[in-house]
């Protein structure tokens, strides 16, 4: 699943490759000055008393498919929307989207700002911002709330800065001061350990970034409709800068581990790679998909698509079974909100426990084989509730 | 080929440890490092000067306490040290740093042309990774984030071409140059420092910049020029207390069937 643009005539492919990159020399037609004379470091001053009303969320999608995130984020946007009593929008971006526009109603807006323009296809960095400050001048939101995926923390950023407003990235609670019609950011500090709550004081839109998986998706509503409003990019295609030449999208035959109901993971504490394997054979008999923690992935028994944690995924599945992970601060936060959390480790004070619903002091090892015999049997011919939210 | 290198020196937050009688950060004594990303910028800017010539520089704003960090990257090979550093830059957050470092770069540019700049894809402090997106946008220069690989840079012709990380699998951009840079751990190897730079570090004449140097909008600098302030520090809340199945003393079966009791109603129950 490769999406190939059509290469610059300019710049031939062979020009990239290590060998025919020229030794650089001085070379009197270099363009540096022009680069420099765009530095707009003038004092852009957010102009006071805009009439910023709404909220809105920024709807990610890629070929078509929309990034669950953003619907997380209607659904918390739409509360959000109910307290301050002002209208919950979306903001589509993109090239023959036309047919994503619906969801946007189903999931809770009641408006959409859409542009459909064959150079936000796909996404770029430069296409994208552009085309998200251009609708914000427009219309004044009070809020903007985007996914911290890699692509949401990308265009975040290079947004917030053009409109000279604050942005607070990869919250995890969002709330508002309806007096004061401030958004309450909150975000994990110093890898999880402490949570701080940050608010932007006389800009807007108050802008925040939030991880995936941690405000449940909402119900979608089919009977919901709503107004699009649609707008140009008006961009000269011959001026932009960069290109997406090619995009290899990851072999996922399992799905994704962030959208997974169930997830058996497995730690240092189970010893060696041989016991890891236990780990995945309970996830096969209870349909579940496999995690891990850091230190059993820098030990090479799981590949890091699967590492759960600060440095690696936030889940949020029905059932989590931890086993042989003591539970670091690092860990919790990418998995303490899992609906049930069984915890198996040796140590009966190891952190896991303050976070589990079940725990279970014994060898993860010894365990396993066990529990997977046990459920697996139980299961057999049960539905196993592992239909993936789309 | 001039490159500029953002550095942070930031607490190693590996060691930062809690007090579970107070829930408050234990930060004393905890060193201070190069961002774990910066050094692999610093890194990825040193490899391409090896080939292609040029300078390195690499910026850091901070008290003069981080003129280590800035040392540091003198011993693995930068050419150039500039400190930033200013009371009126205390307490900046993303918008004022990037404004900062911003004004810093453009003054750089006074005197040497730039190609490239590089950043870590965030710091291990803050975690936000707005200050590279945010320097990018400052300059108008466009913004490549979360690269893991440079396949090629073609300074003729201005253009240069990376890989980076997307969220289901990675994309292969071609870029005009100059550009900024931000890059993951994946994208190459620290090499260590060879002895004499580390001499020649030690002895180095770091260059100061102050605002006066700078000559920024006071308004948009440290606390006044930060629109987000934290209101509220608080301890991540816990869950309701679990419940011990069974301890040591049970026999595997047993706590499998004990497990299941509990698990069964969980696992079959399709809906959220």
């Amino acid at each position: 699943m490769t999406a190939k643009k059509k290469k610059s005539p300019k710049a031939p492919p062979s020009a990239f490759t290590e060998k025919t990159v020229p030794p650089i020399t001085d070379n009197p037609e270099r363009s540096d000055t022009k680069a420099h004379e765009q530095i707009p470091l003038e004092s852009i001053e957010a102009p006071k008393n805009l009439p910023a009303h709404g909220i809105w969320v920024y709807i990610e999608q890629l070929q078509g498919e929309v990034a669950p995130v953003s619907w997380e984020l209607m659904g918390v946007g739409r509360q959000l929307a109910d307290k301050l009593n002002c209208p919950l929008s979306g903001v589509l971006l993109g090239h023959d989207i036309q047919p994503l526009t619906e969801l946007a109603f189903q999931y809770g807006a009641d408006t959409l700002y859409a542009i459909d323009d064959p150079m936000l296809k796909p996404y770029t960095n430069e296409c994208h911002s552009i085309a998200l400050v251009q609708l914000c001048q427009a219309h004044h939101p009070e809020i903007l709330l985007i996914g911290a995926t890699t692509t949401g923390r990308d265009l975040s950023g290079s947004v917030a800065t053009a409109l000279r407003t604050g942005l607070t990235a990869d919250c995890t609670q969002l709330d508002v001061d309806v007096d004061n019609r401030k958004l309450l950011q909150t975000r994990p500090a110093f890898g999880g350990n402490i949570l701080a709550t940050i608010l932007c004081r006389d800009r807007w839109p108050q802008m925040a970034t939030v991880r995936p998986r941690v405000f449940s998706k909402p119900e979608k509503q089919p009977e919901r409709s709503g107004a699009v409003v649609w707008s140009d990019l008006g961009l000269d295609p011959s001026k932009t800068v960069m290109e997406v030449v090619e995009r290899i999208l990851d072999e996922r035959t399992e799905g994704y581990l962030d959208e997974a109901d169930i997830i058996v993971a497995g730690g240092r504490g189970l010893g060696s790679k041989d016991n890891f394997k236990l780990v995945e054979k309970l996830a096969q008999a209870i349909g579940g998909m496999i995690g891990a923690s850091r230190p059993a992935v820098e030990s090479g028994w799981a590949p890091y698509s699967h590492q759960v944690g600060q440095t690696g995924l936030t889940v949020r599945p029905k059932l989590y079974i931890a086993a042989g992970i003591s539970g670091a601060i690092q860990h919790l936060v990418g998995m303490q909100n899992s609906d049930v959390i069984v915890a198996i480790n040796k140590d009966p004070d190891a952190p896991i426990f303050r976070v589990a619903t079940y725990g279970i002091v014994g060898d993860a090892a010894t365990l396993l084989p066990a529990i997977t015999q046990e459920l697996g049997a139980r299961m057999h011919g049960a539905p196993l509730g592992t239909e993936r939210q789309l | 080929m001039n490159i500029a290198v953002c550095l942070k020196q930031v607490p190693d937050t590996s060691e930062v440890r809690i007090n579970p009688k107070t829930n408050t950060l234990m930060r004393e004594g905890i060193p201070s490092i190069i961002n774990p990303y910066d050094v692999h910028a610093l890194e990825e800017a040193l490899t391409i000067r090896d080939r292609l010539g040029g300078r390195v520089t690499v910026l850091t704003m901070g008290p003069p306490q981080a003129t280590d960090s800035l040392r540091k990257a003198i011993s693995y090979g930068a050419d150039h040290a500039i400190l930033l550093t200013d009371r009126a830059f205390a307490g900046s957050d993303t918008l004022a740093t990037s404004y900062i470092l911003a004004g810093a770069l453009g003054r750089l540019m006074d005197r040497e042309p730039l190609d490239l700049i590089f950043c870590g894809k965030q710091a291990i402090d803050g975690d936000t990774a707005q200050v590279g997106p945010g320097i990018a946008s400052r300059l108008g220069w466009p913004l490549l984030t979360y690269v893991t690989k440079i396949d090629g840079i073609d300074p003729t012709n201005q253009v240069f071409q990376v890989q980076r990380k997307i969220e289901v699998g990675r994309e292969v951009v071609r870029c005009r140059l100059p550009a900024l840079v931000t890059v993951v751990k994946e994208i190459n190897e620290i090499r260590y420092a060879p002895l004499p730079d580390l001499i020649r570090a030690a002895h180095y004449p770091v260059e100061v910049w102050t605002n006066a140097d700078l000559g920024l909008d006071a308004s948009q600098l440290g606390l006044k020029g930060s629109p987000t302030w934290v209101n509220k520090i608080s301890t991540p809340p816990m869950r309701e207390k679990g419940e011990v199945l069974a301890g040591s003393d049970v026999a595997p079966a047993e706590t499998a069937r004990i497990l299941a009791d509990k698990l069964i109603p969980h696992i079959v129950v399709p809906n959220r």
